[in-house]
Parts: structure tokens; sequence; C-alpha cells
């Protein structure tokens, strides 16, 4: 029983899913609204449990005084204060002249936006390093790159302003993504879709057990 | 020369790329730009629905797409405030509400435009798929409060909204998951709702096939297509600005590949066998 009743609950509930999508009856539609509902709840809950297995975990490295604790000290410190400072602040915590504002305009903010940054200083180091040419394959995606890389910027179309329009990169990478490049994703994304309905479709015949307890 | 590569320590790359954007910042190039079709598409999608409608724009990205979203968000912003649009704002990345706000109200200010009556943020909701899909049942049924806590239903300009099927239009400025692929696969699909998307450039490859099809209407990809955006609604704002550092990374990096690899080649060539 312990097993066979969230296989019957994963059932009906996809079944009756799928024949929401077809049947826009009240009958149907309301409960469907409801599930729904529900299925936000308790993604919410995630959130609850990542904090708590962050707290866990990092508080554990630090205690045993593991490599790296530091950092992880300030982590933890920063989870506590910003939770218990949006707590104190209630409701209006994300309004004007409060600390939690603050701390997202003026810390998280930045933070978030540096190490997107810090991006561009890897990929020249990465290019530089690590993009090596060894066969026909790596060869042609090595051109395709190029070409796109420059053909996407303003400074593609004066490099190449003395060739023929259609031989010009900006043309050049226009071409490459509107056909040989949406080919292989049309492809790749007709793939996935039905990859994903047969995996729904052995969760919702219970032949998928993984998510239950991690079995096969 | 070969040798001296070899032994290039990489902190003369990251010095380099810091030098080659910080320059086209201080001492712009004013490179041209040419508007792409995608790009003119997507101008004509809002320029197209009736002055004065109710457009839902749901702005997906956090502050790591800054740089990229932010400029197309404030252009979009203003075409459709210039057409005396009302907008509807969501968000569902945990990570950007606030920033997403910053940047409604202050184009809302720019534009002189009232909260509640011109625009409301609906803010952040938690179920990616799943909101989408309860938004198609009501779109206060999906955010009872906006984001400064008001009750959605009491603002004067959702007594226009009901569901999808209130707006002529769907705006999406996505960085990711979820984002314009899954608001393609969920409403679009679903509702028949007409679409145009502004995306990361390492995302937009992916969302080509959607704009063959006719799912998506136009399409504004990284920070290229936000710079050719304000150029065709004759604005010079910040996307503009950048492109001149980004031509100049992106030519670096064209470099540091070729280079690598006339490395590699020479130290095989030179090596015994």
């Amino acid at each position: 029983m312990k097993r066979e009743l969230p296989l019957l609950i994963t059932a009906v509930v996809g079944l009756f899913m799928i024949l929401s999508f077809f049947v826009p009856h009240q009958a149907v539609s309301v409960p469907s609204d409801f599930l729904q509902q529900c299925a936000i709840i308790v993604v919410a809950f995630g959130y609850v449990l990542g904090g708590a297995n962050t707290l866990r975990l990092n508080s554990d490295s630090i205690y045993k005084r593991q490599p790296g604790w530091q950092y992880k000290l300030i982590l933890v410190l920063s989870l506590l204060a910003t939770v218990a400072i949006g707590a104190v602040e209630g409701r209006d915590f994300l309004t004007e002249h409060k600390i939690s504002k603050w701390i997202y305009d003026q810390i998280y903010s930045p933070m978030a936006a540096t190490m997107f940054a810090l991006l561009a200083f890897y990929i020249a180091s990465a290019a530089f390093r690590a993009f090596r040419i060894r066969t026909v394959e790596a060869g042609l995606l090595a051109v395709a790159a190029l070409i796109v890389m420059l053909g996407r910027v303003p400074i593609g179309a004066i490099l190449t302003h003395w060739l023929p329009p259609p031989l010009q990169l900006p043309a050049v990478q226009d071409w490459i993504m509107e056909v040989p490049q949406n080919a292989a994703k049309r492809a790749i994304l007709m793939g996935a879709a039905l990859g994903v309905m047969a995996t729904g479709l052995r969760v919702i015949l219970g032949i998928e057990r993984s998510y239950l307890s991690g079995e096969d | 020369m070969t040798h001296w590569l070899e032994r290039l320590d990489r902190r003369w790359l990251f010095l380099m790329m810091g030098i080659l954007v910080l320059l086209p910042l201080l001492f712009p190039l004013a490179l041209p730009l040419t508007v792409s079709a995608r790009v003119r598409a997507f101008h004509d999608g809002i320029a197209r629905i009736p002055d004065g409608s109710t457009v839902l724009m749901s702005c997906d990205y956090d502050p790591g797409a800054i740089p990229e979203l932010v400029p197309m968000t404030r252009t979009a912003l203003r075409q459709l405030f210039d057409k005396k649009c009302k907008v509807v704002v969501t968000c569902l990345w945990p990570g950007g509400p606030g920033l997403v706000d910053n940047v409604v109200r202050g184009m809302a200010n720019e534009q002189h435009r009232v909260d509640g009556v011109d625009f409301v943020d609906l803010g952040f909701k938690e179920g990616r798929e799943a909101v989408m899909v309860l938004m198609g049942q009501g779109i206060a049924n999906a955010f009872p409060r906006d984001y400064q806590g008001k009750d959605t239903r009491s603002l004067p300009i959702m007594r226009s909204v009901r569901d999808y099927s209130s707006f002529p239009l769907l705006v999406n400025i996505s960085a990711g998951y979820p984002g314009t692929k899954e608001w393609v696969q969920q409403v679009q699909g679903r509702f028949h709702l007409p679409m145009v998307s502004g995306v990361t450039a390492v995302s937009a490859p992916e969302f080509y096939p959607y704009l063959q099809s006719g799912q998506l209407i136009g399409l504004l990809g990284g920070m290229a297509g936000a710079a050719e955006y304000e150029k065709l609604r004759g604005e010079k704002g910040t996307a503009t600005r950048g492109m001149d550092a980004q031509s100049m990374a992106h030519v670096f990096v064209a470099l540091c590949i070729l280079a690598g690899n006339w490395v590699n080649w020479r130290r095989r060539r030179g090596a015994p066998a």
C-alpha cells in the first residue's frame, strides 16, 4: 500500500490533468484549477526545504572546520540575517527605505550582475586555452563560431563591407542561424518533446517509479 | 612568438579584455547598426496592437541579465506607453521582482503613468508553468495581490482584465527557465495569445524555430537585439552604448581562438613523431 497509493494518486492526477487540457467544462476546469494551486503551494515549500538543507550542510562543514569554512560561515550568517530582517519588516519588506530593499538593490543585484560579467574574462581565457581544432567537426564548429561571433556585432559588417552583400559576415551568420542551426534545433526540440511525452506516460502508467524512492 | 604565447599568463588576457570593454564605454566608437528582420518584427508586433490596449508583459530574469534585458524592457515599455497601452507586469524568477519593479516604476515615472491605472506590477509567483496555466483561469486568481500588496481585483487597470483573452499581445523578456519556451508551450500554443519575445544572446538560437513557425511574432536576441530595437525607436540607450564594447570583446575572443590554435598547431608540428 505504501507504494501503490502514491502510484494511484500519480496516475489519477496525471490523467485528470491531460483530460483538463481537452475538456473545457467547469466540472473538469475547477478541480484542475485547484490542483494547479496545490502544485504551486507544494513548489513554494521547496524554498523552505532548500533553506533548511543549505543551513544543515554548511553548519556541518563549519563545525568540522572543513576547507573554506569561513565562506560557509558568511553564507549562513547572510542567510539568517536576510530572513530575520525580512521577517521583522513584515509584508512591506520590499518597499522603499526598508533594509530588505537595500540588501536587494545594493548587495544582491550588483553581486549577481558581477558573477555574470566575469564570464567575459573566463570565455577569453577558455577560447585561448581550450578551444582546440583537432578534427574536421571541431574545425567546422570553430569557423561557424567565428562567423556568428563577428557577424552579430557591427564590426563584422565593417570588416567585410567590401564583399558582395550575401557574402558579408552578417548575411552569412544569418544564414547559419536560420538554416543549419534552426534545422538542428528543431530536431532536438522534437526529440525532447517525444521524450517528455514518453516519460510522462511511463510515470502515469506506473512503469517509471524512480521518483518514489530512487529505485529504477 | 609561439614560446611567448605558450607561456602567456591568463591574467594578461583578463587585463586585455577589461581594457577592450572599458575603452569603448569611455570613448564610444559609434559603430553603425543594421536592424534585422526579427527586431523589426518585434517592433511591428507591438505597433500593430490597437492604441490603449492592455498588454501582458512577463519579465523573467534576474540581475545577471541586466545589460542585455533591461534595455529592451525599457524600450518596449516606452513603445507601449507611447501607444497609451496599459501594462500588466509579472515575474516568474525569484531573483527578479525587485529589479523588474525598479525598471517598470522608473519607466512609468518617466512617462507619467499611474500605478494601478496605467500599469500594475503583479510581482513574483512561484510555480513556473503551473502559474502560466493558472493565469489562463484568471489573472487575479493567480495573483490575488500585486507587488505592493494591494488587492489586485480592486485596481482600475484590472477591471478590463479577466484572463489571457483580455490581452492582444504577450511581451516576454526572458533569461532562461521559466521563460519564452514555456510561455510558447503553455500559453501561446494553448490560449493562442500572440507573442513577442526578448531573450539573452546565448539562448536566442533556441527560439528561432518558434519564430519560423510563427508562434513568436518577433525576437530580440541579446544586447545586439536591444541596440537594434533602440535604433528603430530612435533612442540611444545603454544597449547602443554597449555594442561597441561587445564588438571589441567578440573580436578579442575570436583572436584568442585563432592564437590558441596557432600555438597548438606549431607545438604539434615541432613535436617529435
